[in-house]
């Protein structure tokens, strides 16, 4: 029964959070730009105008994509909150990933082909740094089961150093923080970087954003299982890393899809592999 | 209650303008006047904008263009005219191959005029655009989707603007 009611939880609370870390997160910014900066609301704000805007879309199609993308967003964060299996909450959150770039190939629109294929590109640079991380936590504490891991005594991120250092490499690339915001950034940037959601507007284009509060309350979320066996340090610890890629968000310029693709590959390679074979040989060894 | 005010996003055209315009547009950008105090965003995408902010006038090169932009822009949305071009085609009325201002073409809710216009009153006019754009709103249809969005602006002045070509 609890499991229902955290799941409910999260549905119903992390948009609020969500919304409200988007908006500290431009309002730091802004001040590091030297700039006063938006209300921390403004996000709430921008998505009610986007509810009250015409719907204007190529394909009728779209919609129902961003719907989806919507729903397997929520499952997603269902599962992880109310105590699912890890390995699950990656492929629904996989799904609706998938769910975002079909919505952007259903334009004919070479933008929102270009922002499609990159964000492609970028599900193939994080997800074998993702699934090693399924694994790493599997190797440090025995169990796929989210609340075991959250609540194991373990300290994970002691045992499994090199795979935290990974996930936190891809976590600017799920976060779509500045070195890796190649499909699509919350930025007002402007050129081809408007990418996925180029054909979007109004409505559909407010659940995308609404969907990307639930993603970061996912992904950090997924920070403090590596913290869980002290839950005060957890919180300050994903705080803390939060505040750390707005500041690399803020400090790196764009960098090209290959490197993107490479360096994350090399990372999950060297970092997360070598962890887990540091892990298997010396401690005990990975089931 | 209405957000529409408290997010304005624009789009930004540069029609046929000498860039001074454009310039003090995006000065309206950086830390000295920050226009995201108020929530106004320079989006360069038409599905996402309110606020449509063009410079210079329109010509036969920019007139698509312009249109183009204008009917991909989801409603309620407003037009606003930065610079003495815009408005009117300022010094460059007279020639052959200029039209005019932009309200020759789309209809116009503000009217900047400068040359360059002021941070100062660039913000002043879109400021004044919200009060448009939330009256604009109020009088939207309740079923907001049309069937085709795309063609409800027409070449309304396209012959009589037109001026014959020839070197004077």
């Amino acid at each position: 029964m609890t499991d229902i009611i955290w799941a409910a939880i999260f549905v119903l609370v992390a948009p609020v959070i969500g919304g409200l870390i988007a908006g500290i997160d431009r309002k730091i910014t802004a001040h590091m730009q030297g700039r006063v900066g938006p209300s921390v609301f403004q996000p709430f704000y921008d998505v009610g105008k986007l509810f009250e805007k015409e719907s204007a879309v190529v394909d009728e199609s779209q919609v129902f994509y961003a719907i989806c993308y919507v729903i397997f967003m929520m499952f997603t964060g269902a599962l992880f909150f109310g105590g699912g299996d890890l390995l699950l909450v990656i492929f629904a959150l996989t799904l609706s990933q998938v769910f975002l770039v079909l919505g952007a190939y259903a334009a004919n629109s070479p933008y929102s082909h270009v922002g499609a294929e990159r964000e492609l590109l970028q599900i193939m640079a994080y997800e074998p740094m993702v699934i090693l991380t399924v694994v790493g936590l599997y190797a440090a504490t025995r169990s796929f089961n989210v609340w075991e891991i959250a609540s194991s005594a373990v300290p994970v991120v002691l045992i499994i150093p090199g795979i935290f250092l990974g996930f936190l490499y891809t976590l600017t690339i799920k976060l779509r923080k500045s070195p890796f915001d190649l499909s699509t950034s919350h930025h007002a940037h402007q050129e081809i970087v408007k990418g996925v959601t180029t054909e979007y507007s109004g409505p559909s284009l407010a659940l995308i954003e609404i969907t990307h509060w639930y993603e970061t309350i996912l992904l950090l979320g997924f920070l403090f299982l590596f913290f869980g066996w002290y839950p005060l340090l957890g919180v300050i610890a994903v705080i803390m890393l939060y505040l750390l890629e707005i500041l690399i968000d803020n400090t790196n310029a764009r960098v090209r899809w290959q490197f993107a693709v490479k360096s994350s590959w090399l990372i999950a390679v060297i970092v997360g592999v070598a962890n887990l074979a540091a892990l298997y040989f010396l401690g005990g060894g990975v089931a | 209650m209405t957000y529409l005010a408290k997010s304005p996003w624009i789009i930004h055209y540069d029609a046929s303008s000498c860039n001074g315009c454009d310039i003090e547009i995006l000065a309206c950008l950086t830390p000295m006047y920050d226009v995201e105090r108020f929530g106004i965003i320079n989006t360069g995408n038409p599905k996402h904008a309110d606020i449509f902010v063009v410079t210079g006038s329109v010509n036969e090169a920019n007139r698509e263009v312009i249109l183009n932009i204008y009917n991909q822009m989801p409603d309620p949305k407003v037009v606003v005219a930065v610079g003495i071009c815009a408005c009117s085609g300022g010094v460059f009325r007279e020639c052959y191959n200029v039209a005019g201002g932009i309200d020759k073409l789309i209809p116009v809710d503000v009217y900047v005029p400068g040359c360059a216009a002021r941070p100062e009153s660039i913000i002043d006019g879109i400021v004044t655009a919200l009060g448009i754009l939330e009256e604009k709103r109020s009088k939207m249809p309740v079923t907001p989707r049309r069937p085709d969005f795309r063609e409800h602006v027409e070449y309304h002045h396209q012959d009589k603007h037109r001026h014959t070509g020839g070197a004077q």
